[in-house]
């Protein structure tokens, strides 16, 4: 998958599944404190993650994820690890 | 100092109706919500009737994550608590201002459970299941979810004791607001309705085969009678202390005047003729009135040859004398379980301001133990200023509930 394709999906799923507002994506949008994914909706997120990417996110990975670029980073790095 | 119980809303999801006006017009009219569920005849039920109702649209009326935690018994629930705030003219600012508690009967959660575990042997890996599942599963998940959705901020628990759970439910909130505990409860019964939650009570040979003529299946205290048929959705009654009512300019629907309760102390599920007599009187002493003043019954007759015998014979012995209207609202519900104790308030009550006793349809012959009661086998104009409301549950447990009408 190229990376903007990865993107793309990404926000699908966050627009569709999450239900995040789609006025809201932005790459510099803090997960947390501007999108108000919390630890339940990560929880959510590691399923829909592994379903459509087939890549298995692990909780202690996390900490370092702060923003919408930060988690494209974290899935583009692992799903095209070039 | 004893605070009197009064109600001021209530709200139902039910097989009868969606809403207060659709019960009590399939409440007047006689209307059955049974069906044969042609899906359980496949998965190898003995009986494929059960009592069903939609599954409510909720996407886009409360936010996601209030939802995933939500199995569908709760979605009834929220349904029926959204009637009851509405008719009782509470908002969520007054929520947000006062400590309002939490009471709902339920005693099971079978659908989520088995898809979290489907999940994990077909996944084998926890991280599959998602966040939604827990909370579904537990037998709490309508007051907690409740509690939640609406900022609650009184007391909170879901109060099970088997088909007496709803009944249970509204008894211990009268209690806390007699005792000045809280001066407003949000009490109910939800229950789910589905095959997986109902299959390994169908294998008890409980269930009636009527399945030719499903809203005939369930005729309590008939002769004919051959068990019962599972149901389900949800109920809420709001209970509040008069003086809070009075003070909000609240409407008042009916004051809960007495609860009684026993535990029969012998078979698991046959039930006894003392245990319920026991409750009964209870519930009659704790009014403070004799036993003429009660002018309706509804009775928990399920439409089983054991319980109705012996609840009829109950009824007898304390009220032979008087011979109060007697009718079972689950022979056009079917059983509702742990929604049932608190529907059934909903259902007396409508009849109770509306001076008429819905009709115990598919009662033809009665048998010997039934012969005895007064049962009004059509819509019956009456007028009732005092109800009895019975609820008995597998272990024993029995729950009896009397309601006044309110006159200023």
């Amino acid at each position: 998958m190229q990376n903007d394709e990865i993107i793309k999906t990404i926000n699908r799923l966050l627009i569709e599944e999450i239900e995040i507002d789609e006025e809201q994506i932005n790459p510099a949008a803090e997960l947390k404190n501007d999108l108000g994914i919390d630890s339940l909706d990560f929880v959510d997120l590691f399923v829909i993650i592994e379903n459509n990417f087939g890549l298995k996110m692990k909780a202690e990975e996390m900490a370092e994820v702060k923003t919408l670029q930060d988690f494209y980073n974290y899935i583009i790095q692992r799903v095209n690890p070039n | 100092m004893d605070h009197r119980v009064v109600i001021t809303g209530m709200g139902i999801y039910s097989v009868i109706g969606k809403n207060l006006e659709e019960v009590k017009d399939s409440l007047y009219h006689g209307r059955s919500g049974i069906i044969f569920d042609p899906l359980r005849k496949k998965m190898g039920f003995r009986s494929a009737l059960t009592g069903m109702v939609e599954r409510p649209l909720l996407k886009g009326v409360l936010d996601r994550r209030l939802r995933v935690g939500l199995p569908a018994q709760g979605e009834y629930a929220y349904k029926a608590t959204l009637e009851a705030l509405k008719n009782a003219g509470i908002d969520q600012s007054f929520l947000d201002k006062h400590e309002v508690g939490i009471l709902y009967g339920n005693d099971s959660s079978a659908v989520p459970v088995v898809e979290s575990v489907d999940i994990l042997r077909n996944k084998k890996d926890t991280m599959m299941i998602g966040s939604g599942y827990i909370f579904q599963s537990m037998n709490s998940t309508v007051s907690m979810n409740l509690s939640v959705i609406f900022k609650l901020r009184g007391i909170n628990f879901t109060v099970s004791g088997a088909c007496a759970s709803g009944s249970h439910a509204l008894g211990i909130g009268y209690l806390m607001i007699r005792q000045g505990l809280q001066n407003m409860i949000i009490c109910g019964g939800a229950q789910e309705i589905n095959p997986e939650s109902t299959a390994s009570f169908d294998a008890l040979n409980a269930f009636s085969i009527r399945e030719s003529e499903p809203t005939k299946a369930s005729r309590p205290f008939d002769r004919d009678r051959d068990g019962l048929v599972p149901s389900g959705g949800a109920a809420t009654v709001i209970l509040e202390s008069y003086d809070s009512a009075i003070k909000r300019g609240a409407t008042i629907y009916g004051e809960i005047v007495g609860y009684g309760f026993s535990s029969n102390g012998e078979h698991i599920s046959l039930p006894n003729v003392d245990g319920p007599v026991r409750a009964m009187e209870m519930s009659v002493r704790q009014a403070g009135i004799k036993h003429d003043k009660i002018d309706y019954i509804n009775a928990h007759a399920t439409s089983t040859p054991a319980g109705d015998s012996n609840e009829a014979k109950a009824i007898y012995l304390l009220f032979g004398k008087s011979r109060p209207l007697v009718t079972s609202t689950k022979s056009m519900t079917g059983h509702e379980m742990w929604m049932g104790g608190a529907s059934e308030i909903i259902y007396s009550v409508i009849m109770m301001n509306n001076s008429f006793v819905a009709p115990n349809i598919n009662f033809e012959n009665p048998d010997e133990s039934t012969e005895c009661l007064n049962i009004a086998s059509n819509t019956t104009a009456a007028n009732i200023d005092i109800f009895l409301s019975n609820s008995f549950g597998f272990g024993g447990t029995n729950s009896s509930l009397i309601v006044k009408k309110f006159n200023r």
